[in-house]
């Protein structure tokens, strides 16, 4: 792994919204570079900007200032590299498509052929455990089994990074826990560089090989923090390690912190 | 979650409150970005080039000018048209026909709709007669009721009553049939009777429906009024404008269809106006919000 | 057994009333001799004598039916096209709603007057009738459709790079499809009536035109049977759209059903 020459690069980034009331900063400045094969999480208080980042880093959304530089080409409109998985799984999958067709629909955007476009689809739903229902429609499914379609559809678009979005902010505690084993396996069965945006702070521990932690808005990175758990996680075994419970309690107080808006930037 | 229905349900074929279906744009985007103010002058810019864009083809003489008159000329015919006694008679044997027809249909479908919708024997037992009878265009019975009332309003409000009279009858069904079971049984178990919980049960839920169905009665009503005007010949500004037709007298005739549609427009923001007024102070708007 | 038992009580619901209804016309009109109501025996005789005879239908219901067919085809096909095209960008939204409102709150029949003097009275002027009357509930439709699709839908699409023709075929349209569907619906009623008016002013042949011919030669069963055709009309109509409206949407319902559990 090219240690130092990082796949996704974020300099000095802000964003600042014109309101009827006037200006309002989202995003202060943020810097961070994403290396490839990483596993990164960006946790922070609600409101601190998350889904403008997201949007920013995912083309969606043009910054007020600095740049996004994925894989040495700078973004300015959504990368063919990059695959998103968005938080609200009931709105972003398309109700009148099938899994199937909901999954191929971008492969036949990018101009895939349909015999390799039929092989990537079945590979990716089987991947997330969705294989018997290639045929159902999303609506017809639980929550938990619409994320895995979504997952799906962001695998089967062989990006070179996956972005999610709060992807389990909307289910319940035991399918979160099979889905965040499912994030893992992904990124390492596939060695695919993912980042992983959430606002749970157990969860961005026990997922990723480092926190991001950032402040409340104006936001900017407060802390980037390396996870030395083991790489082999499990629910039960990797949250009762007490270096897990130094970790959260870390980032609990940073967050803290964060919110009361105490907070020193940690990268000048 | 009904109430902002796009589509109508299963079932009856009714339109939940809120439909777009009928008229005009819901009130307010999913997306909030939009400014009123920018819009309204774009709005504003686009009335201007309508009149412009009709100035000049007129003045090009694209068509026969005894056909396709100025724009300018019409407006000033307009004018002059507002000045006249004849037109605001014309105007008033208009608006008091929508008037007893919109009354009469809303009435006979409110008492229809809840005798039946509350009956579940009837309910079943109509359907079908309801399924045939409702998509019969009502300009069918046009001859029907010339040849029984004549050239008369009496024959215009067999028309004007007909169309909107199932509009609402269907809505009052829809409305009735949307009342929650569940609390309707505990209504029952607290032990409300019949009455009460008709009071505090169905009307509550079947109030937006009714109103809905009203809205669009409403415009169905006045468009169906000028069409019996003008094709059975009743007094009023649809029989005037076929009056200019024959003359022919081209910049009559448009001024009246652009008064027909600054009525539609009026009868439409009205309405609008009363279901909100109606549905603002209504407990059954708050599932709206909710949604 | 039970089955058979509860299509039959179906059978029974659906039938009793009108079975009924004319039974009771036919009582009503025994014996006598009114001359506007005439027995539903003579209307059957009339509508099958006349109406199913070959030359009025080649002559008057078939082309009636071509036009209106012809003419809402015309009417969804622009009132779509137009209606994604304004949807789309909301600049033009805004500069055309206000006018497209007012187009729309016109009665449709009074352009038959204009139309009959803009482009003479021919089968030209009767298509021009159908379609610019029934063209805005599909176009102001379509527009709110495609201006209300969901933001999120429109984003993963844009993510992943889903756009141009197969993001029309595939998203902007399905998504608005609900939208457009109700004004479809609209468009239909508003289609007939509109046949139906066309033909009543100054034609000589049509639907329209014999129903009303009938009714001034007072051949009444004859006007009544014509009536009777063009409520089957409707029906049918009626009939076709939901079929097709099940087909189009079956997503939207289901989905709407499983939120609804």
């Amino acid at each position: 792994m090219p240690e130092n020459t990082p796949l996704l690069s974020v300099r000095d980034l802000s964003k600042t919204y014109q309101a009827a009331s006037g200006p309002v900063e989202a995003i202060g400045s943020i810097t961070f570079d994403v290396r490839p094969g990483e596993l990164v999480c960006i946790v922070g208080p609600s409101g601190c900007g998350k889904t403008t980042l997201l949007k920013c880093l995912a083309g969606l959304l043009a910054p007020t200032s600095g740049s996004v530089t994925l894989d040495g080409a700078e973004v300015r409109e959504p990368p063919k590299k990059m695959a998103l998985v968005f938080q609200e799984y009931g709105r972003s999958l398309y109700p009148w498509l099938t899994v199937r067709d909901n999954v191929a629909l971008p492969l036949k955007a990018r101009g895939v052929p349909k015999a390799e476009r039929q092989a990537l689809v079945e590979r990716a739903v089987e991947e997330v455990g969705l294989g018997h229902a290639m045929t159902t429609y999303p609506w017809q499914l639980s929550g938990g089994m619409q994320q895995r379609v979504a997952i799906a559809r962001a695998v089967a678009y062989q990006p070179e990074i996956l972005v999610m979005d709060e992807p389990f902010a909307a289910v319940d505690a035991q399918t979160r826990a099979d889905l965040e084993d499912l994030v893992r396996r992904v990124w390492k069965d596939l060695g695919v560089t993912v980042l992983f945006v959430t606002h749970d702070i157990d969860e961005s521990v026990y997922l990723g090989e480092r926190v991001l932690v950032l402040s409340s808005s104006p936001t900017f990175v407060q802390e980037d923090l390396t996870v030395d758990l083991p790489a082999e996680r499990d629910q039960l075994t990797t949250r009762a390690l007490p270096r897990f419970t130094e970790l959260r309690t870390h980032v609990y107080e940073q967050i803290q912190r964060a919110k009361r808006g105490e907070a020193v930037a940690a990268t000048p | 979650m009904q109430l902002t229905d796009t589509v109508a349900g299963p079932g009856p074929g009714g339109v939940a409150p809120g439909d777009p279906a009928g008229t005009g744009p819901r009130a307010g985007g999913r997306r909030g970005a939009r400014r009123p103010g920018g819009s309204a002058v774009l709005g504003g810019l686009g009335v201007v080039g309508f009149a412009l864009t009709w100035e000049v083809v007129a003045w090009a003489q694209v068509v026969d000018p005894a056909y396709l008159p100025r724009f300018t000329t019409t407006a000033a015919r307009l004018v002059t048209e507002l000045g006249e006694p004849r037109f605001w008679s014309a105007l008033g044997d208009t608006v008091v026909t929508w008037g007893v027809g919109l009354a009469i249909a809303v009435v006979a479908a409110l008492v229809a709709g809840a005798v039946i919708g509350l009956v579940p024997f009837l309910r079943r037992a109509t359907r079908s007669t309801v399924e045939f009878l409702r998509p019969i265009p009502s300009v069918a019975i046009i001859p029907l009721a010339v040849l029984v009332a004549g050239l008369s309003r009496e024959a215009a409000l067999v028309i004007v009553v007909y169309a909107p009279f199932w509009q609402v009858f269907i809505q009052v069904l829809y409305g009735i049939g949307d009342v929650d079971t569940v609390a309707d049984d505990t209504a029952r178990s607290f032990g409300l009777g019949r009455l009460q919980r008709l009071r505090h049960v169905v009307l509550p839920t079947a109030l937006p429906y009714v109103i809905t169905g009203f809205r669009l009665a409403a415009s169905i009503a006045l468009v169906l009024t000028i069409t019996a005007e003008l094709v059975i010949g009743n007094p009023g500004i649809g029989r005037q404008i076929d009056v200019y037709r024959s003359a022919p007298d081209a910049p009559g005739l448009y001024a009246l269809v652009l008064v027909t549609g600054g009525l539609g427009l009026l009868v439409n923001l009205v309405t609008r106006l009363v279901e909100r007024r109606v549905l603002h102070w209504h407990p059954s708007v708050r599932r709206e919000a909710a949604a | 057994m039970s089955t058979v038992r509860r299509s039959l009580t179906s059978v029974g619901y659906a039938a009793g009333l009108p079975v009924l209804l004319v039974l009771a016309w036919a009582l009503a009109t025994r014996g006598t001799a009114n001359l506007y109501y005439p027995a539903p025996s003579r209307v059957l005789d009339a509508f099958v004598s006349t109406w199913l005879a070959p030359a009025t239908l080649t002559r008057d219901v078939l082309p009636s039916l071509g036009r209106f067919g012809i003419g809402v085809l015309l009417a969804i096909t622009i009132g779509v096209v137009a209606g994604t095209a304004i949807g789309a960008t909301p600049w033009l939204r805004a500069l055309l709603e206000p006018m497209l409102e007012f187009f729309r709150a016109i009665p449709p029949v009074v352009l038959v007057p204009v139309l009959m003097l803009l482009l003479g009275i021919d089968d030209t002027m009767r298509l021009a009738v159908i379609v610019s009357g029934s063209v805005w509930p599909v176009l102001l439709n379509t527009i709110e459709g495609v201006r209300g699709t969901d933001p999120v839908l429109t984003d993963t699409s844009r993510s992943y790079r889903v756009r141009g023709a197969l993001a029309y075929r595939y998203v902007v349209l399905p998504a608005a499809s609900p939208q457009i569907m109700a004004g479809v619906r609209l468009c239909l009623s508003i289609g007939l009536i509109l046949m139906v008016i066309s033909e009543m002013f100054a034609a000589s042949a049509g639907l329209g035109y014999q129903i009303v011919y009938f009714q001034r030669q007072y051949m009444i069963p004859e006007m009544w049977a014509g009536i009777l055709l063009l409520g089957l009309i409707g029906v049918a109509v009626a009939a076709v759209f939901q079929l097709v409206e099940r087909r189009v949407l079956h997503w939207y319902h289901g989905s709407r059903e499983v939120a609804r559990a």
